[in-house]
């Protein structure tokens, strides 16, 4: 059957079976293809988008439930906090293969939504549930606080 | 059901024969072709080639135009590792090019273009040192000569900077663009000089920074899994659980059934569904009945193998050993009592790029065209003709950045590719994108051997190691020659070097489960073997580990060594006071041409280690890309720790068990600890820096627990708990 589905402010037809994980409608359906596919359940956070702006693992959540919500995907996400991320990970060479960057975004941005100043505590909560094999944990978590420091700057 | 046809087991056959076609010579991987076709050999020798590359007057990697940009061709894969700055920063040091107007784009596959399009052995940076500076060089030659043309004065007056050419004393100057046509016209000089590393001005510096950490922050990076072409189709295939399977039969009727299932049909390697969409394919595949003869395959257990790999080290298999050193005239010689056996075992390991396998090809006829993250790319040009039936030029792979591989991508086979080329032939004109889920790609083996070492030293009196004893068990990489690559980092240890009498023997028995080249290969085991048995004699001996390292090093006059291991105890503060229930341990490795010391700092916090810090110092030659040799030793430290934990494949049956993130653990956000990292400086040629960065800390990590705890760690992974244990995973412990 047919869903409605809001990706990114746009309002999509969708004539996809209901289980259908969002991923799949995200990326073969819509060709949002900045969310990846890295594990299909929930491990791994490289599908990571925001549902009513809060980080989901789009590879778990079925398009019937994501029919009732606003989705955000990389391509998508607006605002200062994207901003600061995005200027942080390029000034410090965040990426190695990148394959899970976008889902690190993608939590990174919510993380700061939630706490603008978040401790290491903090972040090891919010950035857990992504995996980077290349393992550029250490740049992410100083990306997040430099981003952090920037969007502070802003506002004094 | 429909009976599987015939081909399975010839595909066994061909398997081997491309695994054949790949043998090592001095580290390098030097590629040969196994025709089974004469059209095919033909083919190989005469048409080695592709899509003829966009001309440019100044050679194969260089193109520069009027807007003043330079593009830099990267035969080399871009898999994580920065190989496309360290290439582009190589010329563009040697044309003062500025390097804000350089970028780079990825060489189709195309051996008379390029040479040979191999990202193995951590060797991109080295093997193109020459060639890269070389062909900068010459371009900026071409550049002077049009200046002192146009200007009537002496070439050797000439400067080149970011770009502009200019002549000092009569003030003039010229961009590139300006000089353009010019120097386009000119001869490119066969041996431009080269600077000297004191000129540098690019090399070395911060400035060399990554080109792609912007479409990578944004989603824009087009990775295969992103590829979407005109009436493509997604496939997936279902694959034997057990190695060596094959298809008896199957049954499609319901996966038909599936809605966007285009078609159902058995390949080599399984049974292919293809439809509109990946979770149709995902689905349909789901809905396959299966029936699979195991007859040939391997049905044993990781506790099986285990005690098989304990009984040919002990001489009680038909698996003959092959020297790999020995020294001394009697090989033989009585060990005395109190000679010291050590004992390890190590796990297969699987890759788990966050991007799982994937391809795509389209077979037209004679042409075939792919898209892929293409490690070996001449190489897969070839594997995809032999099954398409085509030659190697009519082949054309758009090489697209990986999203990791850790040498999975570099399987000699091509096993994905060539599965992808075999659907897409029965889908004539259809581009088909093949999609493997993690849980194919964990079960699909090629994993890093598991192995089995046992050593037994003598220590002399004058403190070193006087007869050494070596026998390790692993599966051999390549099925040619001896199996140096089990033994790597072994014979050259500088541990040996007093040794009077040396026995090393490697074992290499074959069987099903197939293995590959995983990041640091030998090394990532043989570190260990080496790093921590020399700890457990320091203590034996009651001397410093450091100390003790010390001493050895300089009887092997291992300068590399000393300076690492000096620069490795004053960064890391090796013998100041640590806080109550913390330890320090360190390693140095030496593998790629790259010596790495690490130290780490460990607590046990109820049986479980906690990294929080780690201390690392590289010569490397010269640096390129400080930045990025930084990069590469964060990750390379995160890769072995999360291998060191945890790292573990398991075999029930035959049957892989670990076949996700949440069985097959690697370390996540708040398990990485603190890196620092110091480069050596040196004015020698550059070595390797993908892999060097892992080999160090498992034994790092194991000898501060040796420290705390006084236990030796005899077998990886340190965390046995969770998934591995359930599955009965569990390796006899020897005792030191």
């Amino acid at each position: 059957m047919a869903y409605s589905l809001s990706v990114n402010g746009a309002t999509h037809q969708v004539d996809e079976d209901g289980q259908t994980p969002l991923l799949w409608v995200l990326r073969d359906t819509l060709k949002l293809t900045g969310t990846k596919y890295g594990c299909g359940v929930a491990q791994c956070g490289a599908c990571t988008v925001h549902v009513d702006g809060q980080p989901v693992r789009s590879c778990s959540f079925p398009l019937e439930a994501a029919s009732a919500s606003p989705i955000v995907t990389i391509e998508g996400c607006k605002g200062a906090e994207v901003e600061a991320i995005q200027n942080a990970w390029v000034a410090r060479d965040v990426p190695q293969c990148g394959f899970c960057q976008s889902g690190q975004i993608m939590s990174a941005v919510a993380l700061l939504r939630a706490i603008p100043a978040p401790s290491d505590a903090d972040i090891d909560v919010a950035m857990s549930g992504n995996i980077c094999r290349c393992a550029t944990y250490n740049r992410i978590r100083a990306g997040i606080h430099d981003a952090a420091g920037q969007l502070r700057h802003r506002q004094s | 059901m429909i009976d599987a046809p015939a081909s399975g087991r010839r595909f066994q056959m061909t398997r081997r024969k491309m695994i054949l076609s790949g043998t090592l010579a001095g580290g390098a991987l030097v590629v040969g072709y196994t025709a089974t076709h004469p059209m095919q050999a033909a083919g190989a020798i005469l048409s080695g080639g592709g899509p003829v590359p966009e001309e440019s007057a100044f050679g194969s990697f260089i193109r520069i135009s009027p807007d003043g940009w330079v593009t830099i061709v990267n035969k080399q894969q871009e898999l994580g590792q920065g190989i496309h700055a360290g290439m582009a920063a190589m010329i563009a040091e040697e044309l003062d090019a500025d390097w804000d107007r350089v970028r780079v784009v990825s060489a189709r596959a195309n051996f008379r273009a390029y040479g040979p399009q191999i990202t193995a052995g951590s060797r991109s940076v080295a093997t193109n040192w020459d060639s890269m500076r070389n062909a900068g060089a010459a371009a900026r030659a071409m550049f002077v000569a049009a200046a002192a043309m146009r200007w009537s004065v002496p070439r050797r007056l000439i400067d080149v900077r970011d770009g502009v050419v200019s002549h000092g004393a009569s003030g003039r100057s010229a961009t590139f663009p300006e000089l353009l046509a010019d120097a386009a016209r000119q001869t490119a000089p066969q041996r431009p000089t080269l600077k000297e590393v004191k000129d540098y001005r690019l090399i070395g510096t911060d400035r060399v920074r990554r080109k792609d950490s912007l479409p990578k922050s944004t989603g824009a990076q087009v990775y295969t899994q992103d590829v979407h072409l005109p009436d493509m189709l997604v496939a997936m295939v279902a694959h034997s659980p057990r190695f060596g399977g094959r298809l008896a039969r199957y049954d499609a009727t319901a996966a038909r059934k599936v809605k966007g299932v285009a078609d159902v049909f058995a390949i080599e390697t399984g049974v292919a569904v293809v439809a509109t969409n990946t979770f149709a394919a995902r689905q349909g595949r789901d809905a396959l009945t299966l029936e699979w003869d195991d007859s040939e395959a391997e049905k044993r257990s990781t506790a099986d193998l285990v005690r098989y790999f304990h009984d040919i080290a002990a001489g009680r298999t038909d698996v003959d050993p092959a020297d790999f050193h020995s020294k001394g005239d009697d090989p033989k010689e009585v060990f005395s009592a109190q000679a010291i056996e050590f004992s390890f075992d190590f796990p297969y390991l699987a890759h788990a790029p966050m991007e799982s396998l994937d391809c795509v090809a389209q077979v037209d006829g004679w042409d075939v065209k792919i898209i892929s993250g293409s490690h070996l790319a001449t190489v897969d040009q070839v594997q995809a003709a032999r099954v398409a039936l085509t030659i190697p030029g009519r082949v054309d792979i758009d090489v697209v950045p990986a999203g990791g591989s850790f040498g999975r991508r570099g399987i000699m086979g091509a096993d994905y590719l060539v599965e992808c080329v075999r659907i897409a032939k029965r889908m004539p004109r259809r581009p088909i994108k093949l999609i493997w889920t993690r849980e194919d790609e964990l079960s699909s083996g090629f994993f890093r051997p598991m192995s089995h070492h046992r050593v037994l030293v003598d220590v002399g009196e004058d403190g070193f190691p006087a007869r050494w004893r070596h026998r390790t068990v692993s599966q051999p990489l390549l099925p040619l020659g001896p199996n140096a690559l089990a033994v790597e980092g072994v014979a050259q240890s500088p541990y040996l070097a007093a040794a009077k009498v040396i026995d090393g023997k490697v074992y290499s028995p074959t069987f099903p489960v197939p293995v590959a080249f995983w990041r640091s290969v030998g090394h990532s085991h043989n570190a260990m073997v080496m790093e921590h048995i020399v700890d457990q004699l320091a203590r034996r001996l009651d001397r410093d580990p450091a100390d003790y390292r010390r001493a050895l090093y300089r009887r092997a006059h291992a300068k590399r060594h000393l300076a690492v291991l000096d620069a490795l105890c004053s960064r890391g503060g090796w013998g100041a006071a640590i806080e109550s229930g913390w330890a320090r341990g360190l390693a140095i490795h030496e593998c790629f041409g790259t010596v790495v010391g690490q130290l780490a700092e460990v607590r046990v916090d109820v049986g479980r280690p906690v990294v929080r810090r780690v201390v690392a110092v590289v010569d490397c030659g010269i640096a390129i890309s400080p930045d990025q040799i930084v990069a590469q030793m964060e990750g390379g430290i995160g890769f072995g720790l999360s291998a060191a934990l945890y790292g573990a494949m398991t075999l029930k049956n035959g049957i892989v068990q670990e076949t996700n993130f949440d069985s097959y653990p690697v370390i996540r956000m708040n398990e990485m600890p603190m890196v620092e990292t110091y480069i050596l400086p040196s004015t020698n040629r550059p070595t390797g820096m993908g892999e060097p960065g892992v080999p160090p800390i498992a034994p790092a990590v194991a000898n501060a627990i040796f420290a705390l705890t006084g236990g030796p760690t005899t077998s990886l992974p340190i965390l046995r708990d969770g998934a591995a244990a359930s599955a009965g995973f569990s390796f006899p412990r020897a005792s030191a």
